[in-house]
């Protein structure tokens, strides 16, 4: 029971980065990497594509209760791939292109046969997220103030 | 009265094409792509972002290319456009503390974690006009540095001591309201005001905020820190029974720490202003920060001697749209309204005149 409990745990884990992650795949990203799959399944569209708005909400002084912030625009998806998994993709912005990859790459995911070509996909745009959130991060660190003390002048 | 009368279409569909005409300028240069006005004029895109209420840089920029420039135009039309749209839900809450931080400056302490992070400011820039901006000359590429430790939050450093209020919290059990699906009521809680000053106008806020300073309300302000980045935003899918992300938006975030003698409930401590803004603005963050503050009046038992600390003055007035809507409504025909006032103060001026004619001849007309 905790084993299977513990599993179940690391699949959503697995599944909720994957979808992460395909929410912020590019269109070229996905497109290639379909291109790239072979047999593919047939796609039956199940709600969507459609776009929308969220909103967002913040916390009160930060980490307080929360409040309305402000929507933003939401796209999603969902499909049923031939083989019978249903796969839901939603991201930022108005690409609805974009979402519906999103949701067949998270489809193609729960597939066996397809699994590692998905993941071959998240690990390449994790890798490029990386390196862009790397790269921000060098660029913020370089605007660092390094404070010195003056020497006070006796009298 | 209203009457109904026609006439004007052609008048009408002549000025917008004159409009369209204007916009678009000497064709002899290139027309302004919605790419370039997102990655140049930045942020003039995030304030209408901010203060239309929706996170959309490409339909911020269209809204700003489209409105020739006029802010508050663009921040109307696209507050216009969400309106077409369905909401699907509510975000998890953003959590500004896992923030991946492109700039984070604190006036409280100098040596903190993660330091002070000056990031893309304009801060001791010399605001002189830069004349090789008119070229198209090369930029440098920016300067990289091995990151140092993660940055802390200035709230929970004073926390440890005591001295500081907690992060806000509202009654037990309690939903947090939404300007879009209600009326406006007063009293407002926090949660709605906060909601309404990070949709309120740059300028009023900022206004408010600088007449608390003068003297209007006095709250002994200091930058406790302001933050700018990239926070995730999630989204509960029902369909799973778990959240997923959506993708990240930049906020800028500002925590203003308010000295406070104590009350009879509370005793001295620093008390906070909460401001969270879309987009990349300091200046609407601190702003609302400290308007935030400012109306906490009711929780502190401070008297409401400015204009800073009526909630219903303050949130009534700070959304652009609904102001520029009521003023410029002004300018549209008012002829019938205007008759039945000339009307009236023709009538006045002849009982006027007739009085004090009435007065050199005796009392006789005065009595009518």
């Amino acid at each position: 029971m905790d084993a299977a409990k513990t599993s179940d745990d690391e699949s959503v884990a697995q599944r909720r980065e994957g979808m992460r992650l395909l929410a912020r795949a590019t269109l070229g990203e996905l497109s290639t990497a379909w291109d790239a799959i072979a047999d593919k399944p047939e796609v039956a569209p199940v709600r969507g594509p459609e776009t929308g708005l969220v909103m967002v909400r913040g916390k009160i002084g930060g980490g307080g209760d929360a409040f309305n912030l402000g929507e933003a625009t939401v796209s999603r998806a969902t499909v049923r791939l031939s083989t019978g998994e249903v796969g839901h993709g939603q991201l930022l912005g108005t690409d609805k292109a974009r979402a519906r990859f999103a949701a067949i790459f998270d489809a193609l995911f729960q597939n066996g046969a397809h699994r590692a070509s998905v993941e071959a996909l998240h690990e390449q745009v994790a890798a490029r997220l990386d390196a862009e959130d790397r790269r921000k991060a060098e660029e913020t660190a370089a605007t660092r103030v390094d404070f010195f003390t003056m020497v006070r002048g006796e009298d | 009265m209203y009457v109904a009368v026609k006439g004007g279409e052609t008048a009408i569909a002549n000025a917008h094409r004159l409009l369209a005409d204007r916009r678009r300028g000497d064709r002899s240069l290139p027309a302004i792509t919605i790419e370039q006005v997102v990655e140049q004029l930045g942020l003039a895109v995030d304030r209408v972002m901010a203060e239309a209420s929706l996170y959309d840089r490409a339909l911020a920029a269209l809204a700003v290319r489209q409105a020739r420039g006029d802010m508050i135009e663009a921040i109307f039309i696209l507050r216009a456009y969400r309106t077409t749209l369905p909401r699907f839900g509510y975000s998890e809450p953003v959590d500004t503390a896992r923030m991946k931080v492109e700039r984070r400056v604190s006036a409280t302490y100098k040596d903190l974690p993660g330091g002070q992070l000056l990031g893309p400011t304009f801060d001791y820039t010399h605001r002189l006009l830069d004349p090789s901006l008119i070229g198209e000359e090369a930029v440098d590429e920016p300067t990289l540095k091995e990151p140092g430790e993660p940055v802390m939050r200035v709230s929970d450093i004073l926390d440890g001591e005591g001295l500081i209020e907690g992060d806000g919290q509202m009654p037990e059990g309690h939903v947090a309201g939404d300007l879009t699906r209600e009326p406006m009521e007063f009293p407002m809680a926090r949660d709605l005001r906060l909601q309404a000053l990070a949709r309120g106008d740059e300028g009023f806020l900022l206004a408010l905020a600088y007449s608390t300073q003068r003297g209007y309300g006095r709250t002994h302000p200091f930058v406790g820190e302001v933050r700018i980045g990239e926070v995730e935003v999630e989204l509960e899918l029902p369909e799973l029974g778990f959240a997923v992300s959506l993708g990240a938006i930049r906020v800028t975030e500002c925590q203003m720490v308010n000295q406070f003698k104590g009350s009879a409930k509370q005793p001295p401590q620093f008390t906070r202003g909460y401001g969270l803004v879309f987009g990349q603005s300091e200046r609407k963050a601190m702003s609302m920060s400290l308007v935030d503050r400012a109306l906490r009046t009711d929780e502190f038992d401070e008297d409401i001697v400015a204009p800073a600390e009526d909630q219903e003055f303050v949130i009534s007035h700070a959304d652009n749209v609904q102001a520029t809507g009521f003023v410029e409504h002004l300018k549209l025909p008012h002829y019938v309204d205007f008759q039945a006032e000339l009307d009236l103060v023709r009538r006045m001026r002849r009982e006027h005149d007739a009085a004090r004619a009435g007065g050199k001849d005796g009392m006789k007309e005065a009595a009518e």
